[in-house]
């Protein structure tokens, strides 16, 4: 973050799963094209979302919010059935059916568009160690820090989210 | 008469505005861009994203099933 007269975001990204990957590259890409400067920090399970080659996934198991249109209505799925072996692989297939036929872009489209619109990519040092990644697993150009790195910034940002 | 067109028809929030501002970047002051977008989203998002960016929206339409903004770039 510099002192400069544009706006700024900063982020912290918790969670890695293929729905809530969306939000903070969404939310970071747009504020970028809108002139802000941005700050992500990826923390726990967001670290997922820096892999070279992502893999995400979703399961319903316990989202009792979670309903998938369906022949136009919506069909939720038992968590007995979340909890099947090869729930996860159905539940990701369908999601990423869905997103592409509707017109959304990628999680990886998303971090491209990030990375291209200088978005600050900040991976916790502590949870890079805590999971045992390497910064070679991850992609290329982002910064380690912890929690400091992220107040000092959260400080001079005029909004501060945490996903 | 629009400068430039930007086809972001059948893409999703928040791809219309990313291609636009990508659009923009390559343009220069006082030209206009012609956004074409089925997001119903895209309408207020437009109207915000030129309120923050100080970039003017000149007109905006609907044709058919296609959301038309004409955008001065700042």
């Amino acid at each position: 973050m510099t002192d400069t007269e544009a706006k700024s975001m900063s982020i912290i990204v918790t969670k890695g799963t293929l729905d809530w990957g969306y939000p903070p590259f969404i939310l970071a890409t747009t504020a970028a094209a809108m002139g802000l400067e941005v700050t992500m920090f990826f923390t726990f399970y967001g670290l997922t979302l820096l892999k070279k080659k992502p893999d995400l996934k979703i399961n319903p198991l316990g989202n009792a919010a979670m309903e998938m249109p369906m022949g136009g209505r919506h069909m939720a799925m038992p968590n007995i059935v979340a909890a099947m072996p090869g729930a996860t692989a159905l539940t990701t297939a369908m999601m990423k059916d869905m997103l592409k036929k509707k017109g959304v872009a990628s999680i990886e489209e998303l971090r491209e568009m990030a990375v291209e619109a200088d978005v600050k990519i900040i991976a916790c040092q502590m949870t890079m160690d805590l999971f045992e990644y390497k910064t070679s697993d991850m992609i290329d150009g982002l910064e380690l820090g912890g929690a400091a790195t992220w107040v000092d910034a959260a400080t001079r940002c005029d909004i501060n989210l945490y996903i | 008469m629009a400068d430039q067109v930007l086809d972001a028809k059948g893409l999703n929030c928040p791809l219309p505005i990313l291609r636009a501002k990508k659009a923009i970047k390559e343009m220069t002051a006082g030209q206009v861009l012609e956004i074409q977008a089925t997001d119903p989203g895209a309408v207020k998002d437009f109207e915000a994203f030129c309120r923050s960016t100080g970039n003017e929206m000149v007109d905006h339409r609907v044709d058919g099933g296609t959301y038309v903004f004409n955008i001065r770039v700042n």
